[in-house]
């Protein structure tokens, strides 16, 4: 085992991949010699060669379309877009290629290769174009897979599982949490199950879902309600598509209240499928609404992030309020 | 030759590759490095009175972006981007417009705002993010932008401006307003869709627009020749869009001033949208977060220096002897007093009051905005110390 950060073990985890297969390539704005604006592909020019992790022009749409057609090839492809913010000039090779290349071919072509990599979510100061969460834009996409890790170990396993999965993945990294989240993480090659949530905390009053940097938020939360006589079971989803519905209804099955939370605005976001999912699966369980904790519905604010940004407090109060409803 | 006549194309009969390297685009150069101007060159018609406010801009730009990486260092400010090396390439293109035409800019084009009257307390105000902030505090450092100035507030995502420039200067057209739109960018930039889908929009669709690309050599980490483009740099691509294309050298501020002065009258009198490449250098880092020892040499940074656009002005106005050196350096003075003043003004300025965060999602807030900033002022009654900024004036009418 070594300490890792978020970061190490993504480039841990991208080194470990290219050493494997030949067929992996890296790429994305500034990702080659000089390993990326976070430095996640730092290193892999030196080891692999400039043609295997490189630089690309700035393209987001080009990127992709790119990604698209080497992974149809058969290749490994490995795209990061800088920020998730920036994602959206991709979109329609990601929604209507990406996702839709197996099924609209039957299977003679396909992009089960590709993975994106993004940074995404807020709490850096970094005001409403370097701070969204778009997981939702995209978990409305038949064809994807979208990945939502949480710390460095999970990273890790998770994205060697997405690089080689035979289905394009959407893989989005925390970036708060980039550089202050550390943990032990084995040297050698593993996987994670993709669509598979972790119990990260037993408990049985109350279930708290929380996925990628809002985890944190919920295990805050689930400490402070403890001090009340509270016992949250605190969920990872960790994939967003597909997602684990057993895991989650069985959870609420036993403690009968479910509080979910998520970075990006309410309406519209994961969160409310969730709600409606678990309302279908678990009515005659429930003791209270299905809560949802989410970002306000206007554009990520920068001078009022603190504001904005959902925090343990805000959690807390909604987990209290379901308890007592 | 014959003609086929469909497309009014000459035909060949042996097969012919046109390469890349057939069409090397020029570069105009007015004003040597050594301040004097080039042999063959004609100066461009510019009053003492003009000059010393574009070499007064000049001044303030690079004392601002000196100061506000400083502060960044210092915490003070989350993030900056400098316009280090660029001054001649904005303040030479704005100088060269109408007051009244539009300006759309990527994120180094502070020369261009503060020339057309943007005071260094709206700089400030920001920069800070404070409730005096035009841009009511949502956006990052150095997201500029003043409806009054006609200068479009700043996005971060590139090149959406560029597609939009066309669009505006299509209205200028329509309402005959005898304006045109200019629209600044990097090289990085010009990879983007967005560049292709506006050049070609406004060759077919002749607006009044100047595209202006300040190619600084990289995007971030990424050097344009080789990795952003191969071939001649942008300047071809807008001869091939069809449109009046025009390369300068951006360090140079006579250069700048004349070409765009003529491709203002191009885009006004005759609706040709022009397109200049105007070659400069980055001279800092992409912004406060990059560290460019990462990814190249001292030695071409070094090589750049000597070509600096503004000591080249000035040695240019010591020429003419409308500033002296020692002038020069009292107005540098009393403008880095200034910037200093503003800076410590504007930082004891608070942040918007918590209301305006539901405010311009859009016209008025709708009802469920209303009921979300309830129950946030609810939250943040409920949890004070958590919130020091905006706690405090949450219910004292101070709004």
């Amino acid at each position: 085992m070594a300490k890792m950060n978020l970061l190490q073990a993504i480039n841990n985890a991208l080194d470990i991949a290219m050493a494997k297969s030949d067929k992996v390539y890296s790429f994305g704005e500034d990702t080659g010699a000089f390993g990326g604006v976070f430095r996640a592909t730092s290193g892999l020019t030196e080891k692999y060669g400039r043609h295997r992790n490189f630089n690309t022009p700035l393209v987001e749409q080009g990127i992709l379309g790119f990604a698209n057609g080497l992974a149809s090839q058969g290749s490994y492809a490995v795209a990061e877009i800088q920020f998730g913010d920036y994602i959206f000039p991709a979109f329609d090779q990601i929604v209507n290629e990406s996702a839709k290349f197996r099924y609209r071919s039957g299977d003679e072509f396909n992009v089960g290769g590709l993975t994106i990599r993004t940074p995404y979510g807020g709490g850096i100061a970094g005001g409403h174009y370097h701070s969204q969460s778009p997981e939702a834009y995209f978990a409305h996409t038949p064809g994807l897979k979208i990945v939502m890790p949480r710390n460095p170990y999970m990273a890790k396993g998770l994205l060697l599982s997405a690089i080689f999965d035979k289905n394009p993945v959407l893989f989005m990294e925390p970036k708060r949490l980039y550089r202050a989240s550390v943990g032990e993480v084995p040297e050698e090659e593993y996987t994670l199950e993709l669509g598979k949530a972790d119990v990260v905390k037993e408990g049985k009053d109350i279930t708290v879902l929380a996925w990628g940097a809002q985890v944190e938020m919920a295990e805050k939360a689930a400490e402070m309600a403890a001090k009340d006589g509270i016992d949250c079971e605190v969920i990872d989803l960790v994939s967003i598509l597909p997602w684990d519905v057993e895991t989650v209804a069985e959870s609420v099955r036993k403690t009968g209240r479910l509080v979910i939370t998520q970075e990006a605005p309410i309406t519209g976001g994961f969160a409310s499928e969730v709600a409606a999912t678990i309302q279908d699966e678990c009515f005659l369980y429930l003791e209270s609404p299905i809560a949802r904790v989410c970002g306000l519905d206007t554009p990520y604010p920068l001078s009022h992030e603190k504001e904005y940004f959902v925090d343990h407090l805000k959690v807390y109060e909604a987990i209290k309020a379901s308890m007592t409803y | 030759m014959a003609k086929d006549k469909q497309h009014q194309l000459d035909i060949v009969t042996k097969p012919q590759f046109i390469d890349g390297s057939a069409l090397k685009i020029p570069m105009l150069q007015i004003l040597a490095e050594d301040g004097t101007i080039r042999k063959g060159a004609e100066q461009p018609e510019m009053d003492k009175e003009l000059a010393l406010k574009i070499f007064d801009t000049m001044q303030f730009i690079r004392i601002l972006d000196e100061r506000m990486i400083a502060a960044q260092r210092q915490g003070r400010i989350s993030f900056y981007l400098s316009s280090l090396g660029e001054e001649a390439a904005s303040i030479g293109s704005a100088a060269a417009l109408s007051d009244d035409d539009m300006i759309m800019g990527q994120y180094r084009e502070q020369g261009a705002l503060a020339f057309r009257g943007f005071t260094v307390e709206q700089f400030m105000n920001q920069l800070f993010s404070n409730e005096r902030d035009l841009g009511k505090g949502r956006q990052m450092p150095v997201h500029y932008g003043c409806a009054e100035l006609n200068f479009m507030t700043i996005a971060s995502p590139l090149a959406t401006q560029i597609p939009q420039a066309t669009g505006y200067a299509y209205g200028q057209k329509m309402d005959k307003s005898g304006n045109c739109t200019i629209c600044y960018f990097g090289e990085g930039a010009a990879s983007e869709g967005d560049f292709h889908a506006a050049l070609n929009m406004a060759a077919v669709y002749k607006v009044p627009a100047i595209f202006f690309c300040r190619n600084n050599g990289y995007a971030i980490s990424t050097p344009s020749q080789g990795e952003q483009y191969a071939g001649d740099g942008i300047a071809p691509r807008g001869v091939a869009y069809g449109m009046k294309t025009i390369r300068v050298d951006g360090n140079d501020l006579f250069a700048v001033y004349k070409a765009t002065q003529l491709a203002r009258q191009l885009a006004v009198e005759e609706n040709e949208p022009v397109l200049i490449e105007g070659m400069s250098y980055r001279m800092a880092g992409h912004s406060t977060s990059d560290d460019p020892t990462g990814y190249r040499t001292r030695e071409e940074e070094d090589a750049w220096r000597a070509k600096d656009p503004v000591v080249r002005f000035q040695k240019w106005l010591q020429n003419q002897a409308w500033i002296s050196e020692d002038e020069a350096q009292k107005n540098y003075d009393e403008k880095k007093a200034a910037v200093l003043a503003a800076l410590k003004s504007a930082e004891t300025v608070p942040v918007p009051h918590i209301d305006e965060i539901i405010e311009d999602v859009y016209d008025t807030p709708p009802k469920h905005l209303k009921k979300q900033l309830e129950a946030l002022k609810a939250h943040i009654r409920k949890y004070p110390e958590a919130y020091p900024k905006t706690a405090s004036r949450i219910d004292g009418g101070d709004k």
